[in-house]
């Protein structure tokens, strides 16, 4: 919108405040996460104090160091990297299965809206809690990684997001397909999957992150705590910080050299800035993709 | 209406090829087995489950043993004295992040959408989209640290500009809008994502028409941009409604305690203390499945309004 040739100075003043007030919001959503990561640097008497802000106060990395030597921290690091690639796997693969069908029109598919119906009243209701996990008990996968992968081994929203941008498609792509004497698994995968790249993209995204991120199921369906995923094991330490520190009584000596340095609060900032690295590294590569992905799936074309 | 013209048509072929065409349906079938059998079992399985809220529930003897009660669980549901203040500040969080949730958003997206340096608004986007990313595990985590009276940098920040500090998650009156803050704070980035797309739809042409008739930019804004995106806004707007008893679980119970519930407690951590910690499954599914069939009667009425005013339809 640069056509106008002279810029008024109201205009002038406007983008002046309007290019401040932008950076402070974007610093606003920045600064929780740099002073989780000076406190994560610093050491226990200046964190103590309350001095850290943004910058490290007696800089430090025994925090990392000392949650390296916590098994249960790196157990449960396992738990969540097992159970990320296994569930966006299955995931996608349900995701791809159930959209592509379900994209035909109801003269190529004539059960397409019964089926359509079928998953959708599961997002429109859902048991709850409580018979949530009878279930999964019944199945036997308590305590196994399963518990945290079937139960929402579809992510309808997703399917529907994936779905509504395979109907947006150019029909002619599917014909040609059908007229060279394709079978649907090859049309899907050598037609239709090419084409839907931001729309993947943009649920595996999802998937990713809903996979790492989720912490309660681990608590409900995981009995022994050597089982929780890493959110899991987070929520514990969060909600009961001192735990960890109670227990260095019998800890090695390993351990207890960094005591003098490390105290909850540095440890817990850098167990959760660790557990932020992941999503760090996946989401720049995503980002492209969310407004063709999202925006043209969501709303139809 | 173009059925009627061509139903003859339809006809002779539907005889002709229904044997073709079944053969040709039968991988659509195939392909969608494994996501139905696992559908069936974890969410048909468990809305089966809520049968409970009707029994007199005892686990060793399981669902199909245990006695019904009719109504018994409701009935003691809603005579427990929290209940009704339980369900008021679900509401209240429930309402007020709905509504934070459609305008912040779509002011941010009209402010930034003025920006036409293209990496300047690229990076902000890129940060403030990633607060969404995070699980509010880690959020409570950072919020505890940083809104803490003592040694917390908001509250630092506070006592330089000489306001005592704030206990944000300790105090009642406090309590609510922290959650409906720090909420905002994490979501509204991402959700201007569909504001910014529809703005970046209105036709250029518009702006020059309005420029040679002599708005300026402020008139610009009201008569293109904002009716530009109208219809996105009312849609948001409308589905947001399903969401009217959701206060926020993962987000309220990591960062409340005892002495917020007056102000804090939400029906989805009601019954998660009522089942989990204090083993009243029949009661605590009671309340769930009055929390899903109100949701339910809100979402149907947001789907039908959607439709009716912006043609959205989920499939």
């Amino acid at each position: 919108m640069n056509h106008s040739i002279k810029v008024s100075t109201g205009r002038k003043v406007f983008l002046c405040f309007d290019y401040i007030f932008l950076l402070f919001i974007a610093f606003i959503c920045l600064l929780p996460f740099i002073n989780l990561l000076a406190i994560s640097f610093s050491s226990k008497l200046p964190v103590a104090a309350g001095e850290v802000t943004f910058w490290p106060k007696g800089f430090t990395t025994s925090a990392y160091e000392f949650i390296m030597h916590n098994n249960a921290f790196v157990k449960a690091l396992w738990v969540s990297i097992q159970r990320t690639l296994l569930g966006v796997t299955v995931n996608l693969v349900l995701i791809v299965l159930t959209a592509y069908p379900l994209s035909k029109s109801t003269a190529d598919f004539r059960l397409r809206n019964v089926y359509s119906w079928f998953f959708v009243i599961t997002i429109l209701f859902s048991g709850g809690l409580i018979p949530g996990y009878m279930v999964v008990r019944y199945t036997h996968l308590m305590d196994t990684i399963w518990a945290l992968i079937l139960p929402g081994a579809l992510p309808v929203f997703s399917m529907l997001v994936v779905m509504n941008y395979m109907r947006g498609l150019p029909r002619e792509l599917e014909e040609a397909a059908y007229i060279d004497g394709a079978n649907h698994l090859h049309t899907l995968v050598n037609v239709i999957l090419p084409v839907c790249l931001p729309t993947l993209a943009t649920v595996t995204l999802f998937s990713f992150v809903g996979h790492w991120n989720s912490w309660f199921d681990g608590m409900i369906y995981m009995n022994k705590v050597e089982n929780y995923p890493l959110q899991s094991y987070l929520q514990t330490v969060v909600i009961n910080p001192d735990a960890f520190f109670r227990n260095t009584t019998n800890a090695s000596a390993d351990i207890m050299r960094f005591v003098s340095l490390v105290n909850s609060r540095t440890s817990n900032a850098a167990q959760l800035f660790l557990a932020t690295i992941p999503i760090l590294c996946v989401y720049p590569f995503l980002q492209k993709y969310f407004t063709t992905g999202l925006v043209m799936g969501s709303v139809k074309g | 209406m173009h059925i009627h013209k061509t139903k003859g048509v339809e006809h002779v072929l539907k005889t002709r090829w229904n044997k073709d065409k079944l053969i040709r349906e039968l991988p659509l079938h195939i392909m969608l087995i494994p996501a139905i059998i696992l559908v069936l079992i974890y969410s048909y399985g468990s809305m089966v489950g809520t049968v409970i809220a009707f029994q007199k529930f005892v686990p060793s003897k399981g669902l199909f043993g245990s006695p019904f009660v009719g109504f018994d669980n409701f009935t003691n549901l809603f005579s427990m004295p929290n209940i009704w203040p339980v369900i008021r500040n679900t509401v209240v969080i429930a309402f007020a992040k709905m509504t934070a949730g459609v305008v912040v958003p779509v002011v941010f997206a009209l402010l930034l959408n003025e920006i036409s340096t293209m990496w300047a608004k690229r990076g902000i986007q890129t940060i403030v989209y990633l607060p969404n990313f995070i699980s509010w595990i880690i959020l409570a985590g950072i919020f505890k640290d940083i809104l803490s009276p003592n040694t917390g940098i908001i509250n630092a920040i506070l006592q330089q500009i000489g306001i005592t500090p704030i206990f944000f998650l300790g105090d009642q009156k406090w309590f609510p809008f922290t959650m409906v803050f720090t909420d905002v704070w994490k979501t509204f980035g991402f959700g201007s994502v569909i504001y910014l797309s529809a703005l970046t739809g209105i036709d250029p042409s518009l702006y020059e028409s309005a420029q040679i008739d002599g708005a300026g930019r402020w008139k610009q804004m009201l008569h293109i941009t904002l009716p530009g995106i109208t219809s996105i806004i009312v849609l948001m707007t409308v589905l947001s409604m399903a969401n009217i008893l959701n206060g926020g679980f993962d987000q309220i119970y990591n960062m409340y305690s005892a002495s917020v519930y007056a102000t804090g407690d939400i029906l989805d951590t009601f019954v998660f203390r009522l089942g989990i910690q204090n083993s009243q499954y029949a009661i605590s599914t009671a309340a769930g499945l009055f929390k899903s069939a109100v949701s339910l009667v809100f979402i149907a009425v947001s789907y039908k309004l959607a439709d009716k005013f912006a043609g959205y339809r989920i499939f």
